[in-house]
């Protein structure tokens, strides 16, 4: 209650802020007046008794300052102390302006990128409970994770005890008739259980029900909500309706909801159930699926995989053909999802932490040199009876402002930042980054903001406070003493700047790393000729094309119409183009050689007979396919050049023969020819033994057209797809793109265009700021040492000789920064080696470059102070003061 | 800086607040007040009466008015509340007590010298 009235009782002092400063102020002169009449009486003169009642007052400042601190809130000084920052800031407001614009710059660059990493990290899963969701895969030598096969995980699901549900999703697509032409749209076929396992309800009509993915059952749909908008308007009534997916009749039973996002099949327009097994599911050895399982409770994520191994081992032994070597994979849903990025995203983090700390330490130099130049004010504050801790605070409180107004303008730029950088991200990549919806500003990005902030606080107001407590105040009042203090200081700022050129020297180190990775990987030898390729991909629909006549018909009358084309010189098929993934592979037997059910794992490719010589391989021995090798004639395979050693080494292996696991008679084919390897996998990835066959043998639906140009390829694209649609409209005809374009966009090479561009952009500011930094440190020196100048002048110091006492003292900072900064990016590069493509991480060159680049800054940077040093006139040095 | 003080820490609340049992006051005038009365040996330093002064007033055991002097001079008159006089007694008892405390140490200090 006391304590009630108390506050109102401030409150009411601190309305009447005037009256109670008048009040005071009145009664303190009485008091003295009285006083002053006391002394009269004692026969002091009245002017003296004046001057003998104030002194014994005392200061009347800091006693009415003392009453005020009764009734005063504590923030009553502290907005003194703000308004007179704020004055002070003004004063010198260009210096203002940088600090805040650098440290915007920092805090807005590391928050955008927090906000990234945030989200992927943090928070990638839109799901309930999304720590108990697993990827569940089977694994093998090859591919630590790599698909499931349906009917393992059907023994998968009967057998564990360790998942409270475990379900399946694969890829399918269908061609969907849009206007005059056919749109193939990416779908999945999943397991009865699927959205129940992610916990995801449809907000519109029903999830699948237990047992409708068995064969047999009948044909039905869920929608994504963006495809039930864009494709049928949003109508309530499409439950229960039949649609057309290529052709077949599917019931709509379901819509989910708009925040539904599955990262791994992004994109997906329509869940069907899994239905009828295909033709490749009727073999346990066709690997085609992935699951996804919760954890039942308590379980953890090692228990689960060691079930899983178990049951991997048992079925290995039931069924050695298809099973031998086949294990288990059991991860975290979302570390599979993130494993690519993270490397990436936690790089760009450093580097944008590292651009903050430059910033930081950069304003920190500039409010040292202001405090330094403000001796005397800090000087005469304290003479007047400020206390230490009074004017400490008052370097807090500037401190402080300029973080929070960095802060505010870093946050505006941060927003900014955020929405420009996740519209750079291709469409097709963000599409499968379901996080991206999670990046903005919220609490996690707010409390990163808070904690940057307040970093930058603290060490601009500790940098002029600590170097205030380690002073004298009566020292700043004699204006030409320049103690060891002052030297200490000195050295401190250029103690920052070497710290600031060190991380100018990381940043820079890793942008030319992942720039020449990015060159390397642009420039991989990749096995064929990648300029004027036009590629398209084809999907044939299953009702017009089901028998494999129709589907070799297809295929020549699209060669012969799409060779016929002007500017196309020769045409192929392939049913994976190069440079996509290690994927699609087959296990092999080579008679003759001792075989203990051990998989051998090679690529396998289907092509038209022209599709090497189109892509312009290069044969090595034996010959390329002809028109010839078809369904009619015995199977012939060529084979790469790692294939070739490792299967034959020092044999020929023209004339081998290669077979299944069983050598079953119908799966053996002679080698007929071995190329150079093309690269199949992704640039980066490493190149492995394939074995093309002929298209004839085994045609798909799904294939793509490489046709090579005589002319611009680019121009060619229009015209492949509109010959294509011309053969038969129901094609679904789609993604076409150059060769080049398509090694481009390729995911790895975004990747490290991305960090490449990041890293440099952080790394030219980094270099900026620290450039800066080297020249307010040099020609502050100069500034402080004009008098010691001109007396060497005057003593008979060359001009030449100041010239380079200056850039000597220049080149000692700029020298222990390089070298600091080289050590720790070796250190960084290696950190980050998993990024780098063909380069180490103590690459001479890039080193090298670095050192030059700040080598030559640094000396431009100094130059200007030392010219200025080198004219000082001794004469006006020496009268100056 | 703390203001130089002759008076035991906490004691100029209680003799502020003694002083004004006989009659309103101005600030100088308790300060003479409590001179006169202790024989000037107790000076108030105007460092501290203001703040106590404020302190007093916070609390609510004092109030401020502004009147004329005899000499027809504006003053700042303080006056002893309701709730003043009750903290002058606790002060008053608790401020013996402690005296009495103190004496039975020195006393016992003598015997064993």
């Amino acid at each position: 209650m006391n304590a009630l009235v108390r506050l109102l009782r401030r409150f009411a002092v601190l309305l009447r802020r005037q009256t109670f400063d008048q009040d005071l102020q009145d009664e303190m002169a009485f008091h003295r007046e009285q006083a002053a009449k006391a002394f009269e009486a004692d026969g002091v003169a009245p002017e003296a008794a004046r001057l003998a009642a104030i002194r014994q007052f005392g200061n009347a400042t800091l006693l009415k300052e003392r009453s005020h601190h009764v009734f005063s809130f504590r923030l009553e000084t502290v907005a003194q102390d703000l308004r007179f920052a704020v004055r002070q800031l003004r004063r010198s407001s260009g210096l203002a302006l940088t600090a805040i614009l650098v440290l915007s710059l920092g805090i807005g660059v590391s928050t955008a990128i927090f906000g990234f990493v945030d989200a992927l990290l943090i928070q990638p899963l839109p799901y309930p409970n999304p720590n108990r969701l697993v990827d569940i895969d089977e694994s093998e030598t090859l591919f630590p994770r790599a698909n499931l096969s349906r009917e393992d995980y059907d023994d998968w699901k009967r057998l564990n005890t360790t998942l409270s549900s475990l379900d399946v999703y694969g890829g399918t697509g269908f061609l969907l008739r849009s206007g005059s032409i056919s749109e193939p749209v990416p779908a999945a076929r999943v397991s009865d259980g699927f959205f129940h396992t992610l916990g995801v309800e449809p907000m519109l009509g029903r999830g699948f029900r237990p047992g409708e993915d068995k064969p047999g059952q009948p044909k039905i749909a869920i929608l994504t909500y963006g495809t039930w908008m864009k494709r049928f308007g949003g109508r309530r009534d499409l439950i229960g309706q039949s649609i057309s997916l290529t052709g077949e009749a599917y019931t709509v039973v379901g819509v989910l909801p708009r925040s539904f996002v599955f990262a791994p099949r992004a994109g997906v327009e329509f869940f069907v159930p899994l239905l009828d097994k295909t033709g490749c599911e009727q073999r346990r050895s066709c690997h085609n699926l992935d699951g996804v399982g919760r954890l039942r409770d308590g379980v953890t994520v090692q228990a689960a995989s060691a079930e899983m191994k178990a049951i991997a081992a048992h079925l290995a032994l039931q069924y050695p053909g298809s099973n031998n070597g086949q294990g288990a994979s059991v991860l975290p849903l979302s570390e599979v999802l993130v494993d690519k990025l993270r490397p990436t995203l936690l790089t760009l983090l450093a580097g944008a932490g590292l651009l903050l700390l430059i910033a930081c330490v950069n304003v920190a130099s500039l409010m040292l040199v202001r405090a330094e130049s403000r001796r005397r004010e800090t000087a005469v504050r304290g003479a007047l009876g400020a206390t230490p801790a009074r004017l400490v605070r008052q370097f807090v409180t500037e401190g402080l402002l300029l973080a929070g107004m960095g802060c505010s303008a870093g946050v505006v730029l941060a927003v900014v930042l955020m929405s420009l950088l996740a519209r750079v991200i291709p469409k097709p990549m963000a599409q499968a980054m379901s996080f991206l919806d999670g990046v903005g500003l919220h609490l996690h990005t707010a409390l990163f903001v808070a904690a940057a902030t307040l970093m930058a606080a603290i060490l601009l107001a500790a940098t002029p406070a600590l170097r205030l407590a380690f002073r004298e105040v009566h020292q700043g009042l004699s204006e030409g003493g320049r103690g060891a203090a002052s030297r200490f200081w000195s050295r401190l700022g250029a103690n920052l700047v070497v710290v600031e050129l060190a991380v100018a020297v990381v940043l820079l180190a890793g942008a030319g790393l992942l720039a020449k990775s990015f060159y390397r990987l642009m420039h991989v030898e990749t096995g064929f000729d990648t300029s004027h390729l036009a590629t398209v991909y084809v999907m044939a629909p299953a009702n017009l094309y089901g028998k494999p006549e129709q589907k070799i018909a297809l295929y020549h009358q699209i060669l012969d119409r799409v060779s016929t084309l002007p500017g196309v010189q020769l045409a192929g098929l392939t049913d994976e183009l190069p440079l996509q993934c290690n994927c699609d592979t087959d296990w092999i037997r080579i008679p003759g050689k001792s075989f203990h059910g051990e998989h051998n794992e090679v690529l396998q490719r289907d092509v038209s007979p022209q599709y090497l010589t189109a892509l312009k391989a290069k044969l090595e021995r034996g010959r390329m396919f002809t028109e010839a090798d078809d369904a009619n004639h015995p199977q012939v395979i060529i084979i790469n050049e790692s294939m070739a050693r490792k299967y034959f080494p020092g044999e020929d292996a023209i004339g081998k023969l290669i077979g299944d696991g069983d050598l079953t008679p119908k799966s053996m084919r002679q080698v007929v020819g071995v190329i150079d390897d093309v690269r199949e996998g992704a640039a980066d990835d490493e190149a492995w033994p394939a074995e093309y066959f002929s298209i004839y043998h085994g045609p798909d639906s799904y294939f793509e057209v490489a046709a090579r140009a005589s002319q611009d390829e680019k121009a060619l694209l229009p015209e492949l797809v509109k010959t294509l649609r011309a053969i038969n409209p129901n094609l679904g005809v789609y993604g076409e793109d150059t060769m080049t374009g398509l090694l481009s966009s390729s995911q790895s090479a975004l990747l490290h265009r991305f960090s490449a561009w990041l890293v440099g952009g952080f790394a030219a500011l980094a270099l900026m700021l620290g450039v800066v930094g080297l020249y307010g440190v040099v020609a502050y020196s100069v500034s402080q040492r004009t008098r010691e100048i001109g007396v060497r002048m005057a003593l008979g110091a060359q001009r030449g000789a100041i010239h380079r006492l200056i850039l000597k003292e220049a080149g000692w900072v700029t020298g222990i920064g390089m070298i600091t900064g080289l050590v720790c990016s070796v250190a960084a590069a290696h950190l980050m080696r998993s990024l780098l493509f063909a380069v180490h991480a103590w690459d001479f060159t890039t080193l090298m470059g670095v050192a030059a680049v700040l080598g030559v800054s640094a000396l431009l940077a100094s130059l200007i102070p030392a010219r200025r040093a080198s004219s000082v006139n001794p004469v006006e040095a020496l009268s100056t003061e | 800086m703390a203001p130089k003080s002759d008076l035991m820490p906490g004691t100029l609340d209680m003799l502020i607040l003694k002083t004004l049992t006989r009659a309103p006051l101005h600030g100088y005038g308790i300060a003479q007040s409590i001179k006169r009365v202790s024989d000037e040996v107790l000076t108030v330093e105007e460092g501290s009466l203001y703040p106590a002064l404020q302190r007093l007033l916070l609390q609510g055991w004092v109030k401020a008015e502004w009147k004329k002097t005899d000499t027809n001079r504006r003053a700042r008159y303080y006056t002893l509340t309701a709730a003043g006089r009750k903290q002058l007694g606790i002060e008053v008892s608790e401020f013996q007590k402690m005296i009495a405390a103190i004496g039975r140490v020195l006393e016992d200090a003598q015997e064993i010298a």
